[in-house]
């Protein structure tokens, strides 16, 4: 990429006035729209969904390979496949992998790609920011598993319980990668809070009110805002871990009077949330994938949102119960027993209301409506399972038993990615403009089902039998030999399953050609977002949309006839924008964010192995700071556009230069 | 169908706003990031508390602090949210020199403050604490230590904040980025208000 010397540039503010500025020596203006200079300066919210979307479905693929090798180990007594040491790291980094770089991105994707969509907004409220959120996260994600190649992975659990973790128990620096490598992906995870949240309060289109936003959007809020509150809590933690491992603090040393208590806290404070933040996006999918394929609007939608919201704020109240069997004596344990049966209503609210959208409507059982489903029926095997955690007496003979592994796999497994899973058949034709094949969908689901089942099915009768979770092997003659062979065969249905599902997106991709284009609207859907065509354009909405009611799209198409039937009165086709996008305005694309999130790698290499790389890093971060603050978010060689995205609905409001200083300090500290 | 065919007139619908809330999306941001730094020094701080007693060894908080010292830092600390707000209502109005005055003012009293923390520091380490001796000592360190990170990353944005007044780029139509700056430097004066009691004056 080329520097050029531009000795003065002029910067236009929002305000019209022009000021000179000397930039030390800026990266050309990217103006690609293809090839990967495209995808690398992007600023565009849907391009680099698609990117959170390709980046998490690596990791689940890195993330499945380390379960198939923990089955394989597992397959039968006494197997010296990996030895104690390297299980231990394999079972940590394989839940570090699924849960923060696989169903976590994940959720991000659809969030970025969809809620402007859904909204009826151009963009998010920062799209550079957007795009540095990104590159964090991919940028934590690509540390976090180059411990591999450097020394050893993680191997303390995803809970890196204390004082386990200290540098006595855990010399290798896999413990130092965890903790610097979930700090980065936990500011990407926050500054893509902060964005969503901003998008969601202030950019929605005219007569969009809170109360007429999808489900989906409502369900990704309250994620965000878990996220605002719940990623301070766990970015303490490991602050506080990295002192004591890197510059010798003593947080969580015993013999200097340390409390290991300390670690638990702030890690379940942020760790129950985390769970919703994995969960309720996937509640939001299936909740836009229902009504459509039932045809029926959503059956309670106030209580949907409610009941989201509850779990949103009892979330925060229940963390100690992950903690029965450690000693916080009886009244702790009641009251967070109680509460955590309590938080168990406002979800059951949500299966309810899914089965009575279900109750009477003309159900098609398309690939994302058959993951739905099994989202609501294996949901809720995982939370009856959960509430039998909740019973404390109960749960102490759980703990760190395969029971609480055979839980938690079905509702992050069951629950979480099932509902991405159908996310990606149900909005695969808007984002990429042509259909995945049903038949290999359909084979796909229920692969994916049986292996589910096959895997985590046998683990609730392992642990109640008393096989403990994180122990690399175990003996012949407990009893736990054949259902441990079955879960094994169980995941390498999964494997398969997955397998299915890539040949799927390559013969789709291929078949597209020859097929009919979806076009704006194939499933006769609900939300805005099919209201432009697919895959959408790179505008979003050639006009703000004005909304008057809620699934205010679907009621352009259908409207009462006489006898207060719903009957059609014009096509997606007519209500559909065209597309052509006379009045857009789009932010320039930046490198800066790229550059940006180099820092944070480098950082924390230098912090583990040498300060000289840290000091590279510091002074990187500093230069794409300086480079994001004068660089004008918007294109000034480009000829000016007769458009009015200044003021519609809240469009293009990038921060101006002083927007950009905070945003910059806001990353640093 | 649960749907009401209530319809909103289209005028009302119409009458687009920059933003649904009435707020920039900057000024959100600053208040939404703000939430979440609570949650980050209400975790430092629960930390402080549980451990300050606990050392087993070396000096404790009674053996260093020096009241009436951190008194004085924290007064300065005090007065620079009256400076910043001068700052912000001085360019409301459009009074460019006064808003350069007091920017440069607040940015001064954030450097009192913050040599003050280092001569502290220095001192209780020539006193015997070091990050390292005891767990009071970490505990104490890492938490007034991201105070003063938070205190020089804004005294870095009121010097930008000077930066652009000083090439003509801060006029009355740009009040808010001062506002803006101004909200999260009054949030780290609050949150030493917390500090210094719980800390230094809770024995």
């Amino acid at each position: 990429m080329a520097i050029v010397e531009r000795p003065t540039d002029l910067l236009a503010l929002p305000s019209g006035g022009v000021v000179t500025q000397s930039p030390l020596g800026v990266f050309a203006r990217p103006r690609a729209k293809t090839g990967w200079r495209a995808w690398v300066s992007t600023v565009d919210h849907k391009k680099i969904g698609i990117m959170y979307g390709a980046s998490s479905l690596v990791f689940l693929v890195i993330g499945g390979l380390e379960a198939l090798v923990i089955r394989s180990q597992l397959a039968a007594p006494g197997q010296k496949l990996l030895s104690a040491d390297l299980y231990n790291q394999v079972f940590t980094m394989h839940g570090i992998t699924m849960i923060f770089l696989a169903v976590m991105p994940m959720g991000a994707a659809f969030m970025n790609y969809l809620i402007p969509l859904q909204i009826g907004a151009r963009d998010v409220a920062f799209p550079r920011l957007n795009a540095l959120s990104f590159w964090t996260f991919l940028a934590g994600g690509i540390f976090l598993n180059s411990s591999w190649l450097l020394g050893g992975g993680a191997d303390g659990g995803w809970f890196a319980y204390a004082p386990n973790t200290g540098v006595i128990f855990s010399p290798s620096h896999g413990m130092d990668f965890y903790a610097i490598g979930l700090q980065i992906t936990g500011i990407a995870s926050l500054l893509g809070a902060v964005n969503l949240v901003v998008t969601v309060l202030n950019m929605r289109a005219p007569g969009m009110t809170l109360m007429r936003m999808p489900v989906f959007t409502w369900m990704s809020f309250v994620t965000q805002m878990l996220l605002v509150f719940a990623i301070p809590v766990i970015s303490v933690a490991l602050f506080l871990l990295t002192f004591d491992r890197l510059f010798d603090a003593n947080f969580f040393n015993v013999s200097q009077g340390a409390d290991p208590l300390l670690w638990e806290h702030l890690f379940w404070i942020f760790g129950h949330p985390e769970v919703y933040i994995l969960i309720l996006p996937a509640f939001g999918i299936v909740s836009e994938i229902i009504p459509v394929f039932a045809r029926k609007p959503i059956f309670g939608y106030p209580f949907m949102v409610f009941s989201g919201i509850a779990i949103g704020f009892m979330g925060w109240g229940v963390w100690a119960h992950h903690m029965f069997a450690s000693g916080l004596g009886p009244i702790s344990v009641a009251a967070f027993s109680v509460s955590t049966m309590f938080i168990a209503v406002p979800t059951g609210v949500k299966i309810l209301n899914w089965m009575a959208t279900l109750w009477g409507g003309k159900i098609s059982f398309t690939t994302p409506m058959l993951f739905s489903i099994g989202l609501i029926a294996m949901f809720t095997i995982g939370g009856l399972s959960g509430v039998t955690h909740a019973v404390a007496p109960a749960d102490t003979q759980q703990t760190d038993t395969y029971y609480i592994v055979a839980h938690f796999h079905y509702v992050i497994f069951g629950g979480a990615l099932f509902g991405f899973l159908g996310g990606f058949y149900f909005w695969w034709p808007k984002v990429f403009g042509y259909a995945l094949n049903e038949a290999w969908g359909k084979v796909h689901f229920w692969l994916t089902l049986i292996g589910l089942n096959l895997t985590f099915g046998p683990m609730h009768i392992l642990g109640l039998q008393g096989m403990s979770r994180r122990i690399h092997t175990y003996r012949d003659g407990y009893g736990f030999n054949f259902w441990n062979a079955v879960a094994t065969v169980g995941a390498f249905v999964i494997a398969v399953s997955f397998i299915v599902f890539f040949i799927n997106i390559v013969r789709s991709k291929r078949a597209a050609g020859s097929l009919p284009a979806p076009g704006p609207d194939p499933w006769d859907g609900r939300s805005l977002e099919w209201s432009i065509p697919s895959p959408t354009p790179e505008h979003n909405f050639d006009d703000d949309p004005i909304i008057t009611q809620l699934d205010d799209f679907w009621h352009r198409k259908y409207a009462e006839d006489e006898l207060g039937r719903m009957v059609p009165v014009a096509t997606a086709a007519e209500v559909a924008m065209p597309g052509d996008g006379s009045r857009s305005h789009l932010p320039a694309p930046s490198y800066w964010p790229l550059v940006l999130s180099l820092a944070f790698p480098l950082v924390g290499y230098g912090v583990i192995f040498n300060m000289a790389i840290a000091g590279v890093g510091v002074a990187v971060l500093l230069a794409g700071m300086v480079g994001w603050a004068l660089e004008p978010p918007d294109d000034e060689d480009l000829p000016p556009h007769g458009h009015d995205g200044h003021d519609g609905g809240g469009a293009a409001t990038e921060p101006d230069v002083a927007a950009a200083v905070l945003e910059g300090v806001s990353v640093g500290d | 169908m649960t749907d009401t065919t209530v319809h909103v007139p289209v005028a009302e619908a119409v009458h687009g706003h920059r933003s649904a809330t009435g707020l920039s999306n900057t000024k959100l941001a600053m208040w939404v990031y703000l939430g979440s730094d609570c949650l980050l020094f209400g975790s430092l701080i629960s930390t402080y508390l549980l451990l300050r007693h606990r050392a087993v060894q070396g000096p404790g908080p009674k053996d260093v602090f020096d009241i009436p010292f951190t008194s004085v830092s924290s007064f300065v600390l005090l007065m620079s949210s009256l400076t910043m707000a001068l700052a912000v209502a001085s360019i409301a109005r459009g009074d460019v020199q006064r808003n350069r005055a007091w920017l440069a003012t607040t940015a001064m009293l954030g450097g009192v403050f913050i040599g003050g923390q280092v001569y502290e520091f220095t001192t209780f380490y020539r006193e015997g604490l070091g990050y390292t001796t005891n767990i009071f000592g970490s505990a104490f360190y890492t938490l007034t230590g991201f105070h003063g990170i938070h205190v020089s990353v804004g005294i870095v944005m009121l010097m930008s904040l000077l930066v652009m007044s000083i090439r003509g780029n801060l006029g009355p139509e740009r009040a808010e980025a001062v506002e803006v700056v101004g909200l999260y430097w009054h949030f780290v004066d609050i949150v030493w208000i917390v500090i210094f009691t719980v800390v230094y004056l809770i024995p």
